[in-house]
């Protein structure tokens, strides 16, 4: 056991904080309610450009082919300078690695690279208004016309679709198939005719996520991920990145979440004993976080496979950033909720509280995570 | 960045929980035997070896002054004890007493309570009291790390018997463990021992490498896993329904113990006050 960096570890550490600070525009750390439409697409094409973007990917597809260890590092320094993510979540977390697992020579060499340089836009068009946590009961029609696939459907709570240049869609490929056996997975073009994207204003006010309609969509054959019928496989590949293996970029959200309430807690004088007993808390929660996903990727260097600790991460976190951000409207005190009022602050935390209430819903629901913990790693009997 | 044991450490695991299982509570002459008594004091272990056996003993529930005797850190082969809120543990199985004000005392004294019937406590007279090594803040790290470890042991013992028992035992023609009432709640408690062991294990190497966060990471180990190991016998009490409940059934013992832990050198808000001291100065 050692938990401090090697030396070469201690070497990419230095060269990211070298990075960060010459190329981190001036006050984006201080940026208050920063929503991701305000992301810098030009940092994001920085983070591409010096490797970072993708960092463990192999080098053929753009990466850089560096361990685990150096992506929970660069996370690690991001957070420290309260630096903004790159913009590709979708494409670089998701779209990306099924790419990478599934796609093919062609699929690889077309998307990978402008994913990593933020040069092309993802979203995820799996849930639909009948289909939620049960993401096999999709409606959505993909009919094979034999020289393209015909796509008619309807997704909902789409993310990044109002600037997405492509979707990965998950629809019914063989509706006379069993369930689990019936789905297709696809690459879909947002530009193309029939395509049609609504915004949808969430319970912060802002328009993050999406309805898509497609109709009588004609996708090219060689945009399928896996075969027909795959679908099922080649989005659990997806949901497995979705939900964070790693969890390092969990823990760096809630690393910077914590630095700012403790900065609040300096700020506003807090000496109520209940209160200081909280902010502990949140930071000791971060702290085990932190160093689950530690032992969870040190199982992963050393067997292949990442540790089951791991497979709670996003769970806990979600759970962790919904207690911490009610914590800071408590310090900001009463009516602290109102963003025009005097004690608000910037609007951040107002944000960031109302934003949380999405965690434990997005992603796999915790329920469903529950249930997967329930099953794959306490290895209880099947619920369904 | 290596957060894992060495392959001699797994070895190691892997001895001590077979010990334990067919021993659940050796004597002293039975660990020394196995080379586990002075292990703090010899050159070729670390810490983390210690750190190994604390888990298991928490495993096994472990009945004895040997965690006590080893983060004590006293020279000569006597058996020692630690006062601990005022109250000494196996005070009659033990030859010394380490106080906080670090005086050494022989064990005479009365016993005064039991936490179950594996630990006593006793109250030690002034007798004779000599200086003893070290300092108490050194003490006081080591134990706190090691009873967050056996916490942590002894937490994951009592969901995987909550496991167990959700698997097999049914009611209303199903498994209990396909109820989401139980599967759960039993998510819950595994999640937080195992946010609850890289605590420790973090806590573990701290004091082993003597780290600038050593005190902060044994006060986050021992708050976390003195509640985690609560609330993880508290669930599996609830899985195992009237049985739980019973004298009978070795939960009950396991859930003592964990209370008795969660309280001994203080309870987590006693901890987080000292981390939320350290986190808003300066
Ligand atoms: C902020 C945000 C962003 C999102 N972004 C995207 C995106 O980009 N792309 C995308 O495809 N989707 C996205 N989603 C959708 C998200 O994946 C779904 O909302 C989620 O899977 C739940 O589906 P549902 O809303 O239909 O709820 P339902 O599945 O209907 O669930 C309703 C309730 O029932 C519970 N429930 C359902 N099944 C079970 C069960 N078996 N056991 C116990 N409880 C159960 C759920 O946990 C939940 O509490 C986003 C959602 C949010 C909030």
């Amino acid at each position: 056991m050692e938990l401090r960096d090697t030396p070469e570890e201690a070497a990419f550490r230095q060269e990211v904080r070298e990075f960060i600070a010459a190329n981190l525009p001036d006050g984006s750390a201080k940026r208050g309610a920063r929503r991701f439409e305000d992301d810098d697409r030009a940092w994001s094409q920085k983070l591409g450009e010096a490797g970072y973007a993708g960092l463990t990917w192999p080098k053929e597809y753009g990466g850089s082919g560096a361990p685990y260890s150096h992506q929970a590092i660069y996370l690690e320094e991001l957070a420290r300078a309260e630096a903004p993510s790159h913009l590709g979540v979708i494409g670089l977390g998701m779209a990306g690695p099924t790419i990478i697992a599934w796609g093919t020579d062609e699929q690889k060499e077309r998307y990978l690279s402008k994913i990593l340089h933020a040069e092309e836009i993802w979203c995820q068009g799996f849930s639909e208004p009948d289909a939620g946590s049960d993401l096999a009961a999709s409606r959505t029609r993909i009919e094979d016309q034999g020289d393209h696939f015909l796509v008619n459907g309807q997704k909902v709570w789409s993310s990044f679709a109002h600037i997405a240049d492509f979707c990965i869609l998950v629809g019914q490929g063989l509706p006379d198939a069993p369930k689990y056996k019936n789905l297709t997975y696809l690459i879909v073009d947002m530009h193309a005719p029939g395509v049609e994207v609504r915004p949808l204003v969430q319970i912060t006010g802002h328009p993050e996520f999406n309805e898509i309609f497609f109709t009588d969509v004609k996708v090219p054959k060689e945009n399928i991920l896996g075969g027909v019928g795959d679908g099922w496989q080649v989005a659990m590949t997806t949901l497995l990145h979705e939900r964070g293996t790693l969890g390092f970029a969990l823990s760096a959200t809630l690393d910077v979440a914590v630095r700012k309430l403790i900065a609040l807690a300096k700020e506003r004088k807090v000496t109520d004993a209940i209160l200081l007993d909280r902010i502990a808390r949140e930071w000791i929660e971060l702290q085990a976080l932190k160093y689950t996903n530690y032992r969870s990727l040190t199982a992963l260097q050393k067997t292949g496979v990442p540790g089951p600790e791991g497979s709670a991460s996003k769970l806990v976190w979600s759970e962790n950033n919904q207690r911490l951000t009610k914590l800071a409207l408590e310090i900001l005190g009463s009516h602290a909720q109102l963003t025009n009022g005097e004690s608000g602050g910037d609007g951040y935390w107002q944000y960031q509280q109302l934003r949380s209430r999405g965690n434990t819903i997005e992603a796999g629901t915790s329920e469903i995570l529950r249930n997967i913990v329930a099953e794959r790693v306490l290895g209880l009997p099947r619920s369904r | 960045m290596d957060f894992s044991f060495s392959s001699e450490q797994d070895d190691l695991r892997r001895e001590a929980r077979a010990f334990l299982e067919a021993n659940p509570s050796p004597s002293m002459e039975q660990l020394a035997g196995l080379g586990w008594v002075g292990i703090l004091k010899s050159d070729d272990f670390t810490f983390l070896d210690a750190a190994v056996i604390f888990e298991e003993l928490g495993r096994a529930l472990y009945h004895g002054p040997y965690l006590l005797n080893e983060v004590a850190g006293q020279p000569g082969d006597e058996v020692w004890s630690i006062e601990i809120d005022g109250y000494v543990p196996h005070l009659e199985k033990v030859a010394r007493v380490l106080r906080p004000d670090m005086t050494a005392e022989q064990a005479q004294g009365e016993t005064v309570a039991a936490v179950d019937d594996g630990l006593e406590l006793g109250r030690v007279s002034r007798n004779g009291s000599e200086p003893a090594q070290g300092s108490w803040d050194d003490v006081r790290r080591r134990l706190l790390a090691g009873f967050a470890l056996y916490q942590v042991g002894l937490g994951s013992k009592a969901i995987e018997m909550a496991i167990e028992y959700a698997g097999k035992r049914e009611q209303f023609g199903k498994k209990i463990g396909t109820y989401q009432a139980i599967s759960h709640s039993l998510v819950d408690g595994y999640v937080a021992i195992e946010l609850s062991r890289s605590l420790a294990y973090w806590a573990a190497w701290c004091v082993a490498e003597n780290d600038e966060q050593v005190d902060l990471a044994v006060a986050s180990a021992k708050s976390q896993a003195g509640e985690a190991a609560v609330l993880a016998c508290e669930k599996s009490i609830q899985a195992h329904g009237g049985i739980g409940f019973t004298w009978e059934h070795p939960l009950h013992r396991y859930y003592k113990r964990a209370l008795w832990l969660e309280g001994a050198l203080g309870y987590g808000r006693v901890h987080r006050a000292e981390i939320a001291q350290s986190l808003l100065a300066g």
